[in-house]
Order: C-alpha cells, then sequence, then structure tokens
C-alpha cells in the first residue's frame, strides 16, 4: 500500500462532552468532566498523540504564575496581570484562576508531580515578574504527560489520537451539536455530535516563519496551526485581542526558549553587546518585548542572556533542566556550536510573530466559567483569552471549562444539526485530494508564512497592511483552487495551512482595527504610536457575521481589584535608565 | 504544474541493528507530534518520512532501545 493512502469514508458516534486537544488544559477539561459525572461518556480528540502532545509534549521546568498563599494573594496576582497587559482586562477570569490554582497544584501534585520546597517544607517560589513571586520550578517536570496520562486512563475517558478537528457544527438555533474531525493517517471522516465541546487547540504558533527559514522550527509545537482559533472563527464565536500577538524572547536560530525564567532566579540577566543590562524585568510582556527589539536594532545589539558570572555548580544546576525539559535539544544545540555557558553567552533573537494568550492576550473570547459566546461550546489554555495563563492556568481554566461543561451536558439533549453541513465540509476538506495537479501544501503555507513576516510582524504600517492583506488574498486564491494532497498525511498539511490563512487573515483585520498602539511590542502601529484610552481602552472582539470578518468595542468590564494610578504604567518603565 | 522532488537531509536518524519496528514496534511513529515518522514497508524499520521536526524528542525519549537519536534541523543548526 501507498505511503499514506487515502480512503474515503464518513461515520458518525456521539458522547456527551467532546474535548479537542489533548495537550495541557484538554486532558484536565476531561477528567473533570468525567468526575463530575461518571456515567457520561467523555471523548478527548487529539491531532497527533495525547501521550506526547502539545507546548508540554516533554514537559515543563516550572510553573510561571503560582499563587502561592504566603508568597502571593489572587488580588496581586490579578493586578501584576492587569499592569502587564496594559489594563485590558476582565479581571473576574483572572482572579478566579488565581483563587483556584493553588488547588490545581495540590491536584498536580497527588498526581506525582513535584514541585521544588525548601528545607522547611513550604514550596520555594521565585521571582521573575516585576511586582510579585510566582515561578514555582518543577524538580520532575518530564514526567508530567505521564502522570496526566494515568489519570486519564484510570478515569476511562475514550480517547482518540490522529483525528484532526476541522469544522464545529451547531444547531439552527445556534447551540453547539459536534464536530466534524479527520484521520490523519487515512483521511476517513468522523462526525461526533456532542452535547456540550470544549476546544483545547493551543496556540496560533505556525503564523509567523523563523528566522532560520525552517518551516517547523517555530517557538511554539510546530503542531499547533491555529486550527482552534478557525474553527472558532467559523463557528461564529467571538475572538479577543487578537492584534496582541505573542512574540518572545528566544535563543536564536533554535528559536526555544532560553529560560531566563529558570536562570534568573539563579542570577543570570539579558544584556547587550557591552554586557550591560538594558530591561528591568525579564518577565515576557509586550513593554519589555519593545525594549529587546529595540535594543536587538540599535548599536547595541546582539542581545544575550548572561550565564557565564554564575559559579560552575549553579551553571550545572541551570543545565539540568534547561537540557532536560521543555526543549531538551537545548543543550544538543549549543554543542554543536561550541557553547559552553560557563565562558560564552547565549545569542538571543526575538521569535515569528503567533497568537497564544498563554502570553499575552490573543484568544477565543472566554468568560469566568469559560463559556464562549456559543452555547455549549468552551476554550481553554493557550487559545483562550485570559491572559498571561501559562501551564497553570492551561490546566485551571481546563478544569472549570470540564465541570462547566459537564453540567450543561447534563442539562441539556443532543442539538440537531444539518446534515448538508457535514456535506459541504466534506467537500472541502477533500477538495486537495480530488485535483490531479496544482500547487502542493508546503509551497502555499512557506509563501503565507512569509508573507506574514513581511507584512504584519511589528512594527505595524498601515500601508504595509493593505499590500499584505492583498498578497494573502492571492495566496487563499491558490489555495482554495490549486492546492493538492497526494496522501492522507500532505492532507493533514493542507488543512493546517487553511487555519494559517485564517490566523494571518484574522491577524491582520484585527490589527487594523486598533487604531493605537498598546502592549509593547504586540500591538506598535507607526500610524497611531501613542495609546489612547479614551477611545481604546476596551476589548476588541473579532468574529464572522454573515460571512465577513468583523470587529468590535467591547468594555472592559468594572475591576474586582483596584488599580491605583500611579500603578498603571508599572510595566511600561521597562528600560534601565543611565546612572550617573 | 509538473512537481519535482526537493532533496533534504532530515534531522532523526534510526539505528536499524538497534529498533525493533519489525516486531511490531511503533513507539517512536506513535508519539511524534507532527507524525513525520513511519516503519519502512521495505526494511520493517522505523524511518523519518517527511522533514517537519520539531527537534522535540519524544521519539528518542520514549524509543525503548535507544535506536533513534534526534539531530538538530541542518537549516538552524
Amino acid at each position: 500500500m501507498a505511503l499514506d493512502q487515502i480512503v474515503d469514508g464518513l461515520s458518525e458516534v456521539s458522547c456527551d462532552v467532546l474535548v479537542i486537544g489533548g495537550g495541557t488544559a484538554g486532558p484536565m477539561a476531561a477528567l473533570k468532566a468525567k468526575l463530575k459525572n461518571p456515567k457520561a461518556n467523555v471523548v478527548l480528540l487529539e491531532k497527533a498523540n495525547v501521550k506526547r502532545s502539545g507546548a508540554i509534549s516533554m514537559g515543563m521546568d516550572g510553573l510561571n504564575n503560582a499563587v502561592i498563599p504566603g508568597y502571593a494573594t489572587p488580588e496581586q496576582y490579578t493586578k501584576e496581570i492587569t499592569i502587564a497587559n496594559d489594563g485590558i482586562v476582565d479581571q473576574k477570569a483572572v482572579y478566579k484562576y488565581a483563587q483556584n490554582c493553588y488547588k490545581i497544584i495540590e491536584e498536580l501534585d497527588s498526581f506525582g508531580i513535584r514541585f521544588l520546597k525548601n528545607e522547611n517544607g513550604d514550596y520555594a517560589v521565585k521571582k521573575v515578574h516585576h511586582i510579585g513571586t510566582y515561578v514555582l520550578p518543577m524538580p520532575n517536570g518530564e514526567t508530567v504527560k505521564k502522570a496526566l496520562y494515568r489519570q486519564l486512563r484510570r478515569a476511562r475517558i475514550l480517547i482518540s489520537n490522529r483525528y484532526m478537528a476541522t469544522r464545529l457544527l451547531k444547531s439552527s438555533d445556534g447551540r453547539i451539536a459536534g464536530a466534524i474531525s479527520v484521520n490523519t493517517r487515512t483521511a476517513e471522516m468522523l462526525v461526533i455530535k456532542a452535547k456540550a465541546v470544549i476546544l483545547c487547540m493551543g496556540a496560533a504558533g505556525r503564523l509567523g516563519l523563523p528566522t532560520s527559514g525552517y518551516m517547523f522550527g517555530t517557538y511554539e509545537n510546530a503542531a499547533n496551526s491555529g486550527d482552534g482559533y478557525a474553527m472558532a472563527y467559523h463557528a461564529g464565536a467571538a475572538l479577543a485581542n487578537l492584534e496582541c500577538f505573542q512574540i518572545n524572547p528566544l535563543i536564536k536560530d533554535y528559536n526555544g526558549p532560553a529560560c531566563a525564567y529558570v536562570a534568573g532566579p539563579f542570577g543570570a540577566y539579558t544584556a547587550n553587546n557591552e554586557g550591560a543590562r538594558f530591561i528591568e524585568c525579564d518577565y515576557w510582556s509586550g513593554q519589555m518585548m519593545l525594549e529587546f527589539y529595540n535594543e536587538l536594532l540599535s548599536g547595541k545589539g546582539p542581545v544575550f542572556l548572561q550565564l557565564k558570572h554564575l559559579h560552575p555548580d549553579t551553571i550545572s544546576e541551570i543545565e539540568s533542566t534547561l537540557h532536560k525539559v521543555e526543549r531538551p535539544t537545548r543543550g544538543l544545540f549549543q554543542q554543536g556550536r561550541g557553547v559552553d555557558y560557563r565562558s560564552e553567552s547565549i545569542e538571543m533573537h526575538i521569535s515569528e510573530i503567533g497568537f497564544c494568550s498563554g502570553h499575552s492576550a490573543s484568544g477565543v473570547f472566554v468568560d469566568d466559567n469559560a463559556r464562549t459566546t456559543i452555547p455549549g461550546l468552551y476554550a481553554a489554555g493557550d487559545m483562550a483569552s485570559v491572559p498571561h495563563n501559562y501551564m497553570l492556568g492551561a490546566f485551571t481554566n481546563g478544569s472549570v471549562a470540564g465541570i462547566d461543561a459537564m453540567e450543561f451536558a447534563d442539562g441539556h439533549d443532543f442539538a440537531e444539526f444539518d446534515a448538508a453541513d457535514v456535506a459541504v465540509e466534506r467537500d472541502r476538506v477533500m477538495a486537495p485530494t480530488k485535483r490531479e495537479d496544482g500547487i502542493p501544501p508546503n509551497q502555499i503555507e512557506y509563501k503565507t508564512r512569509r508573507l506574514v513576516n513581511d507584512y504584519l510582524q511589528p512594527p505595524k504600517v498601515t500601508r504595509k497592511y493593505e499590500l499584505g492583506m492583498r498578497r494573502l488574498a492571492e495566496a487563499r486564491e491558490d489555495m482554495q483552487e490549486r492546492m493538492i494532497a497526494r496522501n492522507a498525511h500532505e492532507l493533514l498539511r493542507a488543512l493546517e495551512v487553511q487555519s494559517i490563512m485564517d490566523c494571518a487573515d484574522m491577524a491582520a483585520h484585527a490589527s487594523l482595527y486598533r487604531e493605537e498602539s498598546r502592549w509593547g511590542l504586540y500591538h506598535w502601529r507607526t500610524d497611531f504610536p501613542e495609546k489612547d484610552n479614551e477611545n481604546w481602552f476596551c476589548h476588541a472582539l473579532l468574529s464572522k457575521r454573515d460571512g465577513k470578518m468583523t470587529s468590535e468595542k467591547r468594555a472592559v468590564e468594572p475591576y474586582v481589584v483596584p488599580i491605583s494610578d500611579d500603578e498603571k504604567d508599572l510595566y511600561d518603565k521597562q528600560r534601565i535608565r543611565a546612572s550617573a | 504544474m509538473p512537481l519535482a522532488s526537493y532533496q533534504t537531509s532530515v534531522p532523526v536518524v534510526v539505528d536499524d541493528a538497534k529498533c525493533i519496528a519489525d516486531k511490531g514496534c511503533t513507539v517512536c511513529v506513535d508519539v511524534c507530534p507532527l507524525d513525520v515518522l513511519r516503519i519502512s514497508e521495505m526494511t520493517n524499520k522505523a524511518y523519518m518520512a517527511y522533514d517537519e521536526c520539531w527537534y522535540c524528542m519524544p521519539c528518542e525519549a520514549d524509543c525503548p532501545t535507544g535506536a533513534v537519536t534526534v539531530n538538530i534541523p541542518y537549516l538552524l543548526r
């Protein structure tokens, strides 16, 4: 049989709660839904394999946003994230996270995931943020996925690996009815009817093109092609603050974190080519990224992570984390270049753009119960709009989503969808396999992402955006009319390109809508260089209405935790001032 | 337009002498997030079929016989 031969097929199954995406938020959502109602059927659908999928495929070095009693309070954390995100925050969801996350840490601990403790047995929390203390190392962080998988098996969650969801199904009255998916090895289609659906499909990390030119050398797990953003959009859900891009400081070329959150608490810092510090705080915020960008382009670049002043034992300790979890090939990369942290600093660069509320605020709009604007549809993790969420946010809000979705499923019967919607989607999905001749998905993807770099990455210039949108429209036409997929694997990539194209269009549309600059580098518009609180202190929601992309303003909910005037701009003061 | 194939050196290398895919093992193929590994119909051993690698390591870490090596893709080495 030829490699990944296409099989024609369509079948249908049903479940009470369907969770799409088995990375971080997804397993927790599935687990909590099942524990809420053990008699119900919970299906966890995954494009790859739940054992090793998502951003934490190889584990994580620690919690970046742990609100631990004695070190931080929910009020303090809510305040910090509000300021870091330039005030555009619905605090209720952030505050709820901050209140719940300690419980989740204890639960993860009971799964066998260990957290660093000091000699008194207290959690050894480190300071990385500008104001508070929230970073908690995980000494066996490489075991996270295995620990989660054990829980899923124990709870008898139905896991379907290698199925890529492509579109959501709704009833005529607008309620969620299920999802359509495609087997990534055979191209057989599977319709899953569900009373509630939870989207946990990760960031849109394959949007910009890494400067190495290697398409899969992205910061995010390259499987995270923004499918969840595209599906939510086509279903008519609102997406929030997409113009607040994710851009991160990374090891140049390797394109993974260096990682200042690990090394910073030991005394490492970011420096320019003179060895001098230029930012106050290594926490990833748009304001910090703007200073990083400015330094790179000034005569004082490149920018480095400086470790060599530390004791060799300390460096060995840092290495034992960096070369074991999250991105373990960091060690191999540095070895290949002959870089020893004891004698040489780590050259840094900035990443391609993406959507990811895990680090910024660009996600499918959700309230404090993880509900999207579509009844019965939930979102959690990197693709949901709760800002600066990280891994612990994915676990905590995944838990919230799982419980609320099961309550919804318990109170509703299946919604009816139109069979014609499935037929239309089947035609769309299979179209690239029906053509004899055309352009392969990798070329369409390369071109799309190269255009994203050329025209959409900040600084955002209106004229460039207008040209970029024209070029993207041409690439879209090629994608829709001429793209070919000769086997099931190419079809997977062909479907991913369609998500990437949708995300590129959304990035452009959302960026042009907000006529001000905010979040430092994330939304720096040269035509509107100032922050305009009078007109733009609001969320911007993007959605599909009558087949067209539209944006609207949405007021920021009244704060739960007040911010005083002298605190509001603390994150704007990132640049270290020259001392006399 | 006609298609041409494009040469690329792939980052994941499998030691055929150690690989036990011929005895039914599919661990590396199963765990890859990008789904780029396959079992060869000619040799019955695992190999990298598609150069779409995140150099993330599950294939190497989970291989029961230590047959898989992940290298850094050439373009970013």
